[in-house]
């Protein structure tokens, strides 16, 4: 019946950014603009004096509804570079003791005049439904909602690869580890494909895959070593360790013995070839310290990058943000 | 009042109990029909209802509707649930065991037969709790249950502990030819779910409920329901692998029905796109694939009736994110549009559309109504096909308005309900 596209909710008339909620929908071009805007960021941020005006004034909110320290931490550094205002919010929720409603949380804070939302939560869909239900000077950033979306962390990605690869033309990337519980892996997936990699492999036993997974536009492997073959750029998953405990998979040296990234494993893959992990890691669970630690891995440059794109995406959604602000 | 004497007159009158498909008048008297088709000499009608360019028909059965009442008032009453029903040409209808307190007494199956009679636009027909408070472990009172007047039972959506409870259950009920009602789902392959497991659950990263969850579920009952040789009934399939397996069972001659709810029969996984939480229902949407065959059963008879699935809710329990919001559809009132467009669309017979409205439903119940046979008491529905409507604030009486309709063109509205020759419904 609705079948609003999600580009729809989260750009405004003129097809600029009003909200980030999922990089589905989003065209390349808009990528791109991402990523560059990033790229004069990441100058920024090398400098002495990190600090630029252009959110002077305004009020960015991080409302955790789940935890999380290192997308928190880059978003507060991102919007305090902007001269933003920020304050965290970290509310505690259980499906059992369930207090003031969302709804009247976000009114709550709409009433102290903010001008940006931060949200991460448990559940998919938290981000689009804010977004549907704020203020329209109100932007919204999804910091990752359910398994649905992480859309900073996907761009943060692509940022990362291109600067390392200069570009997405003929790579080969591999998604591994635990797809079906990742908003990191869909947004990756779809920032991938938009921005034209050759092609995007996902590679985790059956239990651990979506239904149907191919619809996203990859390819399935259930063997590390194949799906590692010729790749130009791996991307592990944090395996959650509760996952053992729902039969998904037997234990965490089998995991490791099959899926965990060694030396040996990697050798499948090309010379040049890059290791990305959004973090927090698990050593000898998923990667091996050799790796994690060694040449190939870009994982430190990713947590740098996250601060600058974080810093774009808030100041081209503010942009539009204000305009229809000054418009009403 | 009761008006005595009631002529409908210049209807399309269509019985498919009877097979009787024809303009003409039907005689009502004292809350029973006289006539079919013709006017008896010296039949003075106290008052008329003119049908021309209408389709007359016996009122709706609906194998499922949730009142709310006992427990849930906030969401709905007995009171605004009933006149909901009356407009949707529903003359009877069945709510399900899950109230609170739960129909699991007499004195329970009493009290809503009370407030209905208060209520008086809809007869309503408690289904009892197959298991004290629907515990799924302990056997309810199923003779006491009976003698109150249930004619079926069944756990709604809750699920037995394991196969013997089931077992021993089916036999207890058999004992008295009462009609067991599955709404078939294993309770864990549906884990935490929320809609159908598939392309669009994967790309929206909600948790999946998977077609198994019903096909698992009906697999492990029918070799119990044929071992007892209880009269079951599955309510509100979803999936097309879940007909093949009643109507192979069927054929095979266990004693076996089914049901759809009748938005099953348009939507599909790919409404809840956009995070719809009025599309959130239980069992879910699911593929293009299974919805024309839910369709297909319903035009060759495999799904016998079509029910309304009512759900009302208060706004606020699809106020929130997705998995948080509460299942289910205020349906009672596109019930019958959404059933005419099929017939409209020419994907079944006009007078199959109704059987499954009316007839099919009760035979499911061993039920005598659902015809308008001379004697028979007076539920009536007459409909204008030719209307098209908006549903739309003032007009709707289900105290829930948590459907993807609302605002949406449908065609064919009830312009006249009757209940033993009782107009409970006119506009």
């Amino acid at each position: 019946m609705s079948t609003a596209a999600p580009a729809d909710i989260q750009l405004d008339a003129s097809g600029r950014l009003r909200h980030f909620l999922t990089v589905e929908g989003l065209n390349r071009e808009l990528l791109v603009r991402i990523m560059d805007t990033a790229e004069s960021f990441a100058s920024v941020t090398a400098q002495n004096v990190k600090k630029v005006p252009l959110l002077r004034g305004k009020t960015v909110v991080n409302l955790f509804f789940e935890n999380s320290t290192r997308t928190r931490t880059t978003f507060e550094l991102a919007a305090k570079r902007l001269s933003a205002d920020v304050l965290n919010i970290n509310i505690a929720t259980s499906a059992t003791s369930k207090g003031e409603s969302l709804l009247d949380t976000i009114r709550n804070l709409e009433a102290m005049h903010v001008d940006m939302f931060v949200v991460r939560h448990a559940q998919s869909g938290a981000a689009h439904f804010i977004a549907r239900h704020v203020a329209p000077h109100i932007s919204v950033l999804n910091a990752g909602d359910g398994r649905h979306a992480h859309p900073t962390q996907a761009m943060l990605d692509v940022f990362t690869i291109r600067r390392c690869k200069g570009g997405f033309a003929g790579l080969k990337v591999a998604i591994v580890g635990d797809i079906l519980h990742s908003r990191v892996a869909r947004s990756e997936i779809w920032a991938l494909n938009a921005l034209g990699v050759d092609e995007v492999r996902v590679v985790a036993p059956k239990t651990l895959l979506p239904a149907h997974v191919e619809s996203l536009g990859v390819v399935p492997y259930h063997d590390l070593s194949e799906g590692l073959r010729d790749v130009d750029v791996v991307i592990m998953l944090r395996l959650q360790l509760e996952r053992m405990g729902s039969a998904f998979i037997p234990s965490e040296h089998e995991y490791f013995q099959r899926f965990g990234l060694t030396g040996r494993r990697l050798e499948k893959a090309k010379s040049d070839v890059i290791v990305m992990h959004p973090g927090p890691i698990n050593r000898g669970i998923e990667i091996d310290s050799a790796i994690a630690d060694g040449p190939r891995s870009v994982i430190l440059q990713q947590v740098t990058h996250g601060i600058a794109v974080r810093m774009a995406v808030m100041s081209m959604t503010m942009r539009a943000g204000s305009d229809m602000e000054a418009a009403a | 009042m009761t008006h005595a004497r009631i002529l409908v007159e210049g209807g399309r009158i269509v019985d498919p109990a009877s097979g009787f498909d024809g303009t003409g008048a039907l005689c009502i008297a004292d809350g029973v029909v006289v006539s079919v088709g013709t006017r008896p000499d010296g039949f003075e009608a106290d008052r008329r209802i003119d049908a021309s360019g209408q389709i007359v028909c016996p009122g709706f059965i609906d194998l499922c509707a949730r009142l709310r009442e006992p427990g849930q008032e906030h969401k709905g009453s007995i009171a605004s649930e009933s006149a909901a029903a009356a407009a949707g040409g529903v003359t009877t209808l069945c709510c399900p065991p899950d109230t609170a307190p739960v129909i699991d007494t007499p004195a329970v199956v009493k009290l809503l037969n009370e407030r209905a009679e208060q209520a008086g636009t809809v007869r309503v027909l408690p289904v009892g709790a197959l298991t004290r408070g629907l515990n799924g472990t302990d056997l309810s009172e199923m003779y006491a249950l009976k003698r109150a007047g249930c004619l079926a039972l069944g756990n709604a959506d809750r699920p037995l502990a394991h196969p013997l409870v089931l077992r021993r259950a089916l036999e207890y009920a058999a004992s008295f030819d009462l009609v067991v009602v599955f709404r078939p789902e294993d309770p864990w392959l549906r884990s935490e779910g929320c809609v159908h497991e598939g392309v669009v659950s994967s790309r929206l990263g909600l948790p999946g409920i998977p077609e198994t969850a019903e096909t698992v579920a009906v697999a492990q009952a029918l070799p119990l329901i044929e071992q007892t040789g209880v009269r079951a009934h599955f309510g509100q399939l979803s999936s097309g692998r879940a007909v093949e397996m009643i109507a192979e069972a069927r054929a095979r001659g266990v004693r076996v029905s089914a049901d759809v709810a009748v938005h099953h029969l348009y939507l599909t996984e790919s409404d809840v796109d956009g995070f719809d939480a009025l599309c959130h229902c239980r069992p879910p949407f699911r593929t293009r694939s299974d919805r024309e065959a839910l369709r297909a059963a319903v035009a060759d008879g495999r799904i016998s009736a079509v029910c309304s699935d009512h759900q009302p809710h208060e706004p606020d329990a699809k106020l929130d994110v997705f998995p948080e919001t509460e299942p289910g559809l205020s349906s009672l009132e596109t019930l019958l549009p959404l059933m005419w467009g099929l017939a409209a669309e020419g994907r079944l017979a006009l007078s199959d559309a109704i059987a499954r409205l009316t007839v099919g439903p009760a035979a499911i119940l061993g039920l005598a109504s659902g015809r308008l046979a001379p004697g028979a008491p007076a539920d009536v529905c007459v409909f204008d096909p030719a209307v098209s409507w908006v549903p739309a604030q003032g007009e709707w009486l289900s105290a829930g308005r948590n459907t993807p309709f609302w605002a949406r063109a449908l065609s064919g509205r009830v312009t006249a309900t009757l209940l033993g020759g009782r107009p409970v419904y006119l506009r």
